[in-house]
């Protein structure tokens, strides 16, 4: 009979030891006693003896071998009844000891103490509906929670602190009579992160300022049906105003940057988002190299920009890339707006509606009627202070007013006074 | 980062401070020629000489006193109880003398000493070789006392204890001894005494518990995650003074709490504990707090399987963590 010889505890703290010298080898007959291999720990050397006799079967552990207390090191083919008389050495202790407690009268100080898994009642027995935890009924108590309508889930239908969360959390989402509720689209959960991040992180400050357009808008009007005819494109304000947004750019590059936490990038290209309206909300289409385009060049990406977002053609690389936005919120009919930063970008600016006005002209003091145009912008106070949005909403304002009959369409938009 | 057993952190720990302080000596029973039945001194006779590695006879309340003397007189001694069994004899040098020194003397005096003690089963060390004494000397105000269970927690606490200005009572588990392997950082460096360590992070139910227990609880918890059950798990580290705020913080957590330790359970760490969450954290407790402790018997069997039924299993724990997650 094979019986298995076990690394044996030679010490109170040892917990493995290192395989010595076998002096045995397989085949070898050894008496009870017989040392069989020497064993080193870092407390003791010992050489181990022999549990058994017998004949030796399988060495299993080879020499220099780490080992845990316990493991098999060797097998011995026992001689007849060796086992029976050390039975009870190796036996497992959860076998003998069920027998041992259970079913053997212990003394007053034994087995009723000895905690048996599962032989407690589960401490949740005598909860009850209508019995609650402190933690359930402060939770209640702060929000207002009647506890008789929560769904216990612990035992014998108890109602729990999680539970009580849970009802919380649906209470405050549940909706009112004749509420319904729409699913939300990818792109609207998309706008809705971004918006979050850009009003959460981004310290927005405003600024407006009034751009005459009466130059523009007398140009437009002249040309904007041989330009459709020649070109094939519509020509709108937007272009101007893009153009005009770019020569800036490149004047106040630190509108051209993002928040880097410990530094600023100042962006190497002039890359211009333009929010377009779709029936699903919002896309920023980007016009890349704005500073390198013309006017014409301009009105041309803008119509195709615009009619690839509204057709849902837009290829990934039309949507990346942006450092600052122009947002034509004047088309919708808007005098005013206080526009959100693209998370990533130094500032946005809208163009609003264009009103003719009364106003006195600042050369002799009369009245006329111009065409003016609120030009609103939002800029991240971490890069920039209202002294630089003075200074670039007045250089993208000098660019649109001096726009004249003689303003070239086939290059970029030049400076104004 | 070197990985060692507890044993060693706390043999280096030892020799760290001995080299650091000339006020730093060890004593006790076969520390010198023997370097110490668990080996904590080994090769510390020759490094240090028999000046500050004191073979001392086999009379622990003299090794103490001893101690005690020595601290009041600007030593650092880090006096050894071979096995916590035997601590009973320095009860009244410890308890009745050196808690009350700094208190009795209006703060003139005070006993900066260590007493180091192997405590615990599982060893196979019965009736005298498997104690748990820690609750005789966590009820005295005037000691602390520490149960790392860790080779980092042991050699950052040992030092602060060597280095505190009163007595420590430190207990080293001695199945950690060599069972437990961690990472230690070369070098010096101290963890507070009196602060407790969240060892795993859960929502469900809070586990408190400290020393050999504190594996067997995170072995426990690693099972349940598959479950979805998520444990945290504290350890206490330092039993005198508990760590009050830590111990709040995990119960109002979870509002669930189970303490375990293989000490006794009647008037145990685990009933202070509860007692301070009781007290403390009722509006946040979701259910009973329940205490898994070792039996109400006089001490460890020695028969194996008497003393592995003696011993919380990580299948006990894991029962009793599942029937507070599901109350």
């Amino acid at each position: 009979m094979v019986f298995q010889v076990e690394l044996p505890q030679v010490g109170e703290s040892v917990t493995e030891g290192v395989i010595g010298k076998w002096l045995v080898s397989v085949g070898d007959r050894v008496r009870k006693y017989d040392p069989l291999v020497e064993v080193i720990t870092d407390k003791v050397n010992m050489e181990m003896p022999s549990p058994v006799a017998g004949v030796i079967a399988r060495i299993v552990a080879p020499e220099g071998e780490t080992l845990p207390i316990g493991a098999v090191i060797a097998e011995i083919d026992a001689d007849e009844g060796q086992i029976g008389q050390i039975a009870g050495a190796p036996a497992k202790p959860a076998d003998t000891l069920g027998s041992l407690i259970q079913g053997v009268a212990v003394g007053p100080t034994g087995a009723a103490n000895v905690p048996q898994q599962g032989d407690q009642p589960p401490p949740g027995k005598s909860g009850s509906p209508g019995r609650y935890s402190p933690a359930v009924r402060r939770l209640a108590q702060e929000r207002g929670i009647d506890l008789s309508k929560v769904r216990g889930s612990g035992i014998g239908g108890r109602v729990t602190r999680k539970d009580v969360e849970g009802y919380a959390g649906e209470q405050e989402a549940s909706d009112g009579p004749g509420d319904r509720r729409v699913p939300v689209t990818p792109v609207r959960k998309m706008i809705a992160d971004n918006m979050v991040r850009s009003a959460s992180e981004i310290p927005h400050v405003w600024s407006t300022v009034e751009v005459d357009l009466t130059g523009l808008v007398a140009l437009r009007d002249e040309i904007k049906e041989r330009f459709r005819a020649d070109s094939g494109h519509s020509i709108t304000y937007l272009a101007f105003a893009v153009s005009a947004a770019a020569r800036a750019l490149h004047e106040h590059p630190m509108f051209n940057a993002r928040w880097g936490g410990d530094h600023i990038i100042l962006r190497g290209r002039v890359n211009i988002g333009i929010a377009v309206a779709v029936p699903d909300g919002l896309l920023v289409p980007v016009i890349t190299d704005a500073d390198q385009r013309t006017v014409a060049e301009l009105a041309a990406e803008i119509d195709r920009l615009t009619g690839a977002a509204r057709t849902n053609e837009l290829r990934p690389q039309d949507v990346q890339g942006g450092t600052f936005t122009v947002n034509n919120t004047g088309a919708l009919g808007s005098m005013l707006s206080g526009p959100l930063i693209v998370p990533g970008q130094a500032a946005i600016i809208t163009t609003e509606a264009v009103i003719k006005r009364p106003v006195v002209v600042a050369a002799d003091g009369e009245i006329a009627v111009r065409s003016l145009m609120n030009l609103c912008m939002s800029f991240d106070h971490r890069l920039l202070d209202g002294s630089d949005a003075g200074a670039f909403l007045k250089t993208v304002k000098a660019s649109l007013e001096a726009i004249g009959p003689e303003t070239a369409l086939d290059s970029p938009l030049q400076a104004g006074d | 980062m070197p990985e060692m057993t507890v044993i060693e952190a706390v043999r280096e720990a030892m020799r760290e401070e001995m080299v650091r302080d000339k006020a730093v000596f060890v004593l006790g029973e076969d520390i010198g020629v023997r370097g110490g039945v668990f080996l904590a001194t080994d090769g510390f006779l020759q490094e240090f000489g028999p000046e500050r590695v004191i073979d001392t006879p086999l009379a622990e309340s003299s090794i103490a006193g001893v101690a005690m003397g020595a601290a009041m007189h600007g030593m650092r001694p880090i006096a050894e109880i071979e096995f916590a069994d035997f601590i009973w004899p320095v009860f009244n040098q410890i308890v009745g003398e050196a808690a009350r020194a700094r208190y009795g003397t209006d703060g003139k005096m005070h006993v900066p000493m260590v007493l180091r003690a192997p405590y615990g089963g599982g060893v196979r060390g019965g009736l005298f070789h498997s104690q748990s004494p820690e609750a005789y000397f966590a009820h005295t105000p005037g000691l602390k006392v520490v149960a790392p269970a860790t080779p980092y927690d042991a050699k950052g606490l040992l030092k602060s204890a060597i280095r505190d200005d009163d007595p420590v009572i430190f207990l080293e588990h001695k199945r950690t001894y060599r069972l437990v392997k961690g990472e230690v950082p070369d070098g010096d460096y101290t963890l507070p005494l009196g602060r407790a360590d969240v060892k795993m992070s859960g929502d469900d139910v809070t586990v408190i518990t400290y020393g050999l227990m504190l594996h067997h609880c995170a072995e426990a918890a690693r099972a349940l995650a598959d479950e979805g059950i998520g444990v945290e798990l504290l350890d206490l580290r330092t039993l005198r003074p508990l760590d009050r705020e830590a111990i709040l913080d995990a119960a109002r957590k979870t509002g669930r709490v189970l303490v375990v330790h293989e000490d006794t359970e009647a008037l145990g760490i685990g009933g202070e504990v509860a007692a301070i969450v009781a007290e403390h954290a009722f509006d946040h407790l979701d259910a009973p707090v329940r205490r898994l402790a070792g039996p109400e018997v006089p001490a460890m069997p020695f028969s194996p399987p008497l003393e592995a039924q003696f011993m919380i299993s990580s299948d006990q724990i894991a029962t009793a963590i599942r029937d507070l997650a599901a109350y």
